[in-house]
């Protein structure tokens, strides 16, 4: 049997081939200590890295000195974070952030409010999207920064990051942005759009894992940080650990390729996830979307089948496509998601959602095929579903008094 | 997350799914959970005159392991008389499925359904009296 569609891409993506080639050899022979400074193999692989910094600078029109290597989304965000609040202590400790940021921003803020900072977690609308003039009043002479996620990981809202760095600098205060997901989907300028600090991750845009960057501002304002990890002085200082120089260039690789093929693969994505939609709502009734449609990655869809349960619907996909829900079932800690909940979503929709994240190896006929199976799979659930037998008599089921347990 | 292959056949081929009529008064209906939890059982008994469950159907809003508690629910309910059925426990149903800790709650929510279609059954039959 054939293995399942992917169209888990808000997860993680493959590695593109072309960037698996460029790769390899930086593994074997030219597999130099980029901080090697006396010999070739040393400066080959020093001149590797030069390259992908430049890759991905070009990429979100920084300059190369401006990119910090991590290993990842998740600890770019720490290091955005803590590095801030402990560097600009004097000057301030309130930190303003989104209930619906990854959890790695917010266990990371919670983490600060144990050591001395005041953290607002500012609510979204129902489409998900922040409103700006809370965003404003919120800001208080201590606040030393925003972090505000460029799009979210499960709803694939885009939030108006220029409008939002505008806000920040009118007041002096430091902007932050997680764009794990939006770096390589969405047209990035950090000098247009005010950003000061930018999370990224290799392995969203068909680069690989364990690999990421922190984008530091150097002028207007120069940002510093506070090292979280101590050694050797890499990376400005800002972050010691030896290079890891095959994933570092695969990262700029992936970087140089997502933003060339932008323009295409921007409108493929979309047309994808728009012919999805329709073959979807077209063919079953109560289908309900997440977040705003307008202000979202193009390939992220995320919708809920009122009255069947998300983790039951994906056991009857997942033999054709690999998906992710936001039911309680299919999450560690069996709440519901929490991003969802912030939209003012009912638990019992939150239940029922799925997100769909098409990706650079999607085409047409996944689409299709995956559409067909929704609809099967969902009419047959309904159909063993007392609640959609309640709703079928004209029952409300939000008047009906449940057990529960 | 690994569905064990009892849990996977009674998701595909659920046994007696479908509804009776709750104002029969030889049906009694159990209806356990709430949707913003993410499972809802009902489960629904036709008992003859020997005393003796003829007929079980269910419909189950919830999880792969929800669905197939119930179902199996109402295989174990057929042929036994109310207080046989008073017997039958989760344990029972996380044993023949295999169910992982994180899914036990499906089999308790089974067994408060079965307890639920019995009291709404005796409790019609007392009212008719």
């Amino acid at each position: 049997m054939a293995r399942a569609i992917y169209m888990d891409n808000n997860a993680t993506t493959p590695v593109d081939p072309v960037v698996m080639d460029i790769m390899l050899p930086y593994f074997t022979e030219k597999f130099g200590n980029a901080a090697s400074r006396n010999h070739s193999y040393g400066w080959e692989a020093e001149e590797a890295v030069d390259i992908a910094r430049g890759q991905i600078a070009a990429a979100i029109n920084a300059d190369p000195k401006e990119i910090i290597f991590t290993s990842g989304a998740t600890e770019s965000n720490n290091l955005a974070l803590k590095g801030v609040a402990e560097m600009y202590r004097e000057k301030g400790n309130h930190i303003i952030t989104v209930q619906t940021e990854h959890k790695c921003v917010l266990d990371s803020a919670k983490y600060l409010e144990q050591h001395g900072c005041t953290v607002t977690y500012l609510p979204v609308q129902t489409d998900g999207l922040i409103d700006l003039a809370v965003l404003e009043a919120a800001i208080t002479p201590e606040t030393i920064l925003i972090s505000v996620m460029f799009a979210n990981n499960e709803i694939g809202v885009i939030q108006p990051i220029a409008q939002i760095g505008a806000i920040a600098r009118k007041h002096g205060v430091l902007l932050h942005t997680d764009a794990a997901q939006a770096f390589g989907k969405v047209l990035i300028d950090v000098l247009a759009q005010n950003i000061d600090l930018m999370s990224i991750s290799g392995h969203k845009l068909y680069g690989p894992k364990g690999i990421g960057a922190l984008y530091v501002r150097r002028k207007n304002p120069r940002v510093r940080l506070e090292a979280q990890q101590h050694g050797g002085g890499h990376e400005r200082g800002m972050r010691s650990g030896t290079l890891y120089v095959p994933l570092i260039v695969g990262l700029g690789a992936a970087a140089e390729r997502a933003v060339a093929e932008m323009p295409t693969e921007s409108v493929r994505t979309l047309q994808l996830r728009e012919r999805l939609y329709k073959n979807v709502t077209s063919r079953l009734p109560e289908v309900y979307v997440n977040g705003s449609l307008e202000h979202r990655l193009p390939g992220n869809l995320n919708i809920s089948f009122a009255f069947v349960e998300g983790e039951a619907l994906l056991m009857g996909l997942n033999d054709t496509v690999a998906l992710s829900s936001g039911s309680a079932c299919t999450s560690a800690s069996l709440e519901p998601s929490y991003v969802l909940k912030a939209l003012g979503v009912g638990d019992e929709l939150a239940h029922s959602s799925l997100r769909f994240g098409i990706g650079r190896f999607n085409t047409e006929a996944d689409v299709d095929r995956v559409s067909d199976k929704i609809v099967d799979v969902v009419t047959r659930l309904r159909e063993m579903s007392p609640l959609w037998e309640m709703h079928q008599e004209g029952v409300d089921l939000t008047k009906v008094q449940w057990v529960a347990h | 997350m690994p569905y064990s292959d009892k849990v996977i056949d009674h998701y595909n081929n659920p046994r007696n799914i479908g509804s009776l009529d709750k104002g029969d008064a030889s049906v009694g209906t159990g209806m356990v959970g709430a949707p913003e939890c993410g499972d809802v059982m009902k489960l629904q008994i036709r008992v003859n005159e020997l005393g003796i469950i003829e007929e079980a159907k269910f419909k189950t809003f919830g999880c792969g392991s929800a669905i197939a508690s119930s179902s199996l629910a109402t295989e174990y309910l057929k042929g036994r008389s109310l207080d046989e059925a008073l017997e039958i426990k989760n344990t029972d149903i996380v044993r023949e499925l295999s169910l992982p800790p994180v899914k036990i709650h499906c089999s308790v929510l089974a067994e408060d359904a079965i307890r639920a279609a019995i009291a709404d059954y005796q409790s019609k039959q007392e009212t008719a009296k």
